[in-house]
């Protein structure tokens, strides 16, 4: 009885997932209805697929020597430069872009040296500043997957090249790693870029450098052109699913790349690791400091819409992260029981971005309220939705283990139900149920999409709060609450984390 | 009485069919080589795997509609038969109430029973901390709890070394007599079946023959057999 009630709550929900899916996807369709691109429209698709495949073109062999030197090297500070590589999955893009702006921008510290120099300085607007901030936040991603995928390798193996004599381990053992990993780290990184809006919004813009969910927005925001929104939505929805259905093909990464702070045995470090590991050391570290040394000054001189905005985001956040979490659960427990088609409502999110999903929603409800009044629920919805795919894969692997070793136990002692998820299932999955609620927490609390379409002055949240901030060229604000901003949300990705592996132990 | 009724049980394409009895209060070691279906018989048993035909029947009950919380029925893995987030005492506790909600005279039944297994003072410990023995000896408190009439073994001490697995196997042997227990042991070790078992049903290719006493089929073994002992 238990089983089928949990069955129908996994399906209920599985259908809900879609519905809201698919079900503003067909809002947009109807919208859509007879519109037609124009060549602004055209030239927005070619960047956002441009800057795309050039972001992960950079990001992947960027990372491969740096993943190789971590998974090959010994030295102090390792397991610190591999956490410096999870930051910028929790960072938001708002503040690294500061950070970026900070550090390569009209005014910044490279254009000030170059200047002193005599040398030409550089802009950061436009496609290489697109680029540039993409692999700021892929680099390590990739890194990270692709660290996963050496450390994969049997140890043993790495010996017995060296007992062999072999001449290089490329070919026979790192290069067959490489191209089954490679395609799943290429896809995941594509897809990011695809999405990406607020890099666009802050570094892109004007003909030459507008993504298509730039585009969404201008016409929403702007234009007031609902019609062409959905069309410009629809095309954005038709690459993702494209790319999704692509990535299904290959094994994407489960479980983020979590125990890669372990070294490797079996490998010898190369003299070139060094230089690399320093190098991409400093590419990821310099913009946080920017970020802290820009922003402290002016922390006391905050507004107090600034602190309001933070409160308001903490607690979506929080509210989000809990949603998510919960949803994942079910779902991955239903995948795990044997329910496989539920994976498939866990990841349709990734088939959409949180700027298509909140323009659906919003031209599903515009007759019943306005933007403003509904900018903050659907938020948290977009944003809860949006961490449903990680945090599936960050639960499966667990889960799965969880299944397999205890299943058949807990049948014979009759642990189910409440029972089940107090005493087996919250206790076994803390570790990655907490870290999954801080990263979805994480991402909402930094997430700039669908509120900077709806929202007024009293729903902004931090993010825009920054954003507005640094439009409006109060630079020293705009620090100052991009540091509060980054403060809370390393803050609550650690709280939940902590609390997760508290509760595991 | 247990009675497998023209039983065939299928898990991942192979299938395993039995047609015997076996009398209350028996101690059966199930012998055959790996592959052969023995896991898969008491995986039919407990209630993971239904018959794709025949029946399950204790005394005279057809077990098929029963979960396997339901059934008469107690087993021990080969292995995860403790959760380790779990102390020992809550680990035994799960056998008396699911939801660990334990009375005192509840606490004092899982106390009575880690000194009579010789645990006593490490209820309150993880089973992370226990030695191999003293995890055998845990799982079989919980066994104990249980009070079910049936008790399956899937090679449970097969980790142990030589005197351990002796050890716990004849605990085993004197909780199960003492309570009327039924015992079911599934082994690749012949040393275990002759040490433990009254009777040995050979399980070789998918079929599980019927039950035949211990001496009596060492003593002259079929050509299933000979092949398997080499």
């Amino acid at each position: 009885m238990a089983n089928r009630s949990f069955a129908i709550s996994a399906g209920a929900l599985a259908g809900g997932i879609a519905a809201l899916v698919l079900g503003t996807a067909l809002a947009l369709a109807v919208q859509a209805k007879g519109g037609a691109l124009r060549p602004a429209d055209w030239a927005a698709l070619r960047f956002t697929l441009t800057q795309a495949a050039l972001s992960t073109l950079l990001s992947c062999l960027l990372a491969l020597p740096v993943a190789r030197a971590l998974a090959r090297s010994r030295f102090f500070g390792r397991r610190a430069l591999i956490l410096l590589m999870g930051a910028p999955f929790l960072l938001p893009v708002i503040v690294a872009v500061l950070g970026l702006v900070s550090l390569y921008g009209r005014s910044g510290v490279l254009n000030q040296t170059l200047e002193a120099l005599g040398l030409p300085t550089i802009t950061i607007y436009g496609l290489h500043g697109v680029v540039l901030a993409h692999v700021f936040f892929n680099l390590p991603l990739a890194t990270r997957m692709l660290l996963n995928g050496w450390q994969s390798i049997p140890a043993e193996r790495f010996c017995l090249a060296q007992t062999l004599g072999l001449p290089s381990t490329f070919r026979h053992i790192e290069r067959p790693m490489l191209a089954a990993v490679m395609p799943g780290v290429a896809l995941a990184i594509f897809l990011v870029c695809l999405t990406s809006f607020v890099v666009a919004l802050t570094l892109g813009g004007g003909p030459a450098a507008t993504t298509l969910e730039l585009a969404i927005y201008q016409a929403l925001r702007f234009d007031f052109d609902p019609g062409h929104a959905a069309l410009l939505a629809g095309v954005q929805f038709i690459i993702c699913a494209v790319a999704v259905t692509l990535a299904a093909r290959f094994t994407l990464p489960e479980g983020l790349g979590l125990g890669v702070d372990r070294a490797q045995f079996g490998q010898r470090a190369h003299w070139v690791d060094a230089p690399v590991l320093v190098l991409a050391a400093l590419f990821l570290l310099l913009p946080l400091v920017a970020v802290v040394a820009d922003g402290a000054p002016a922390l006391l001189h905050l507004p107090d819409l600034v602190w309001a905005a933070a409160l308001r985001s903490a607690l979506m956040a929080i509210a989000a992260a809990f949603l998510s979490v919960t949803a994942a659960l079910i779902l991955v427990q239903a995948k795990v029981a044997g329910a496989a088609w539920v994976e498939g409502a866990a990841m349709v999110p990734l088939a959409t971005s949180g700027l298509v999903l909140g323009t659906g929603l919003f031209l599903l409800t515009r007759s019943v309220a306005s933007p403003e009044t509904l900018a903050l629920p659907v938020t948290f919805l977009v944003n809860a939705m949006m961490a449903l795919p990680f945090l599936f894969r960050l639960l499966l692997p667990q889960a799965r283990d969880l299944h397999r070793n205890y299943d058949r136990l807990a049948q014979t002692l009759g642990l189910s139900g409440a029972a089940r998820l107090r005493w087996l299932t919250l206790p076994r999955l803390a570790r990655p149920l907490g870290m999954g609620a801080g990263l979805a927490a994480a991402l909402s609390m930094g997430d700039l999409g669908v509120v900077a379409l709806f929202a007024g002055q009293d729903q902004a949240t931090l993010p825009l709060v920054v954003q507005r901030l640094s439009g409006a060229y109060r630079m020293d604000q705009a620090a100052a609450a991009a540091l509060v901003l980054v403060a809370c949300s390393f803050a609550l990705f650690a709280l939940c984390d902590i609390g997760g592996r508290r509760a595991a132990s | 009485m247990l009675h497998l009724d023209h039983l065939s049980l299928t898990q991942d394409g192979f299938t395993v069919t039995a047609n015997w009895h076996l009398p209350a209060g028996s101690r059966l070691a199930l012998l055959g080589p790996s592959g052969a279906g023995k896991s898969t018989l008491l995986m039919g048993l407990a209630g993971f795997v239904a018959p794709s035909a025949g029946r399950i029947l204790w005394q005279g009950r057809d077990m098929a509609a029963l979960t396997p919380a339901q059934r008469p029925v107690s087993i021990l893995f080969q292995d995860q038969n403790l959760f380790p987030h779990l102390s020992v005492a809550q680990n035994l506790g799960l056998a008396i109430n699911p939801r660990l909600r334990l009375n005192a005279s509840d606490l004092a039944r899982v106390e009575s029973v880690l000194d009579r297994l010789g645990l006593q003072g490490l209820g309150a410990r993880a089973p992370a901390n226990l030695s191999g023995g003293q995890l055998g000896r845990a799982a079989l408190g919980r066994v104990l709890l249980q009070a079910r009439p049936l008790l399956l073994l899937d090679e449970p001490f097969a980790a142990l070394g030589p005197a351990l697995k002796a050890d716990l196997l004849g605990l085993v042997a004197d909780l199960a007599a003492e309570a009327g227990t039924t015992v079911i042991l599934v082994t690749h070790d012949p040393a275990d079946a002759r040490r433990f078992a009254g009777g040995v049903a050979l399980v070789h290719d998918g079929v599980a023959d019927a039950p035949v006493a211990t001496d009596a089929i060492f003593a002259n073994p079929p050509p299933a057999l000979r092949d398997y002992l080499g």
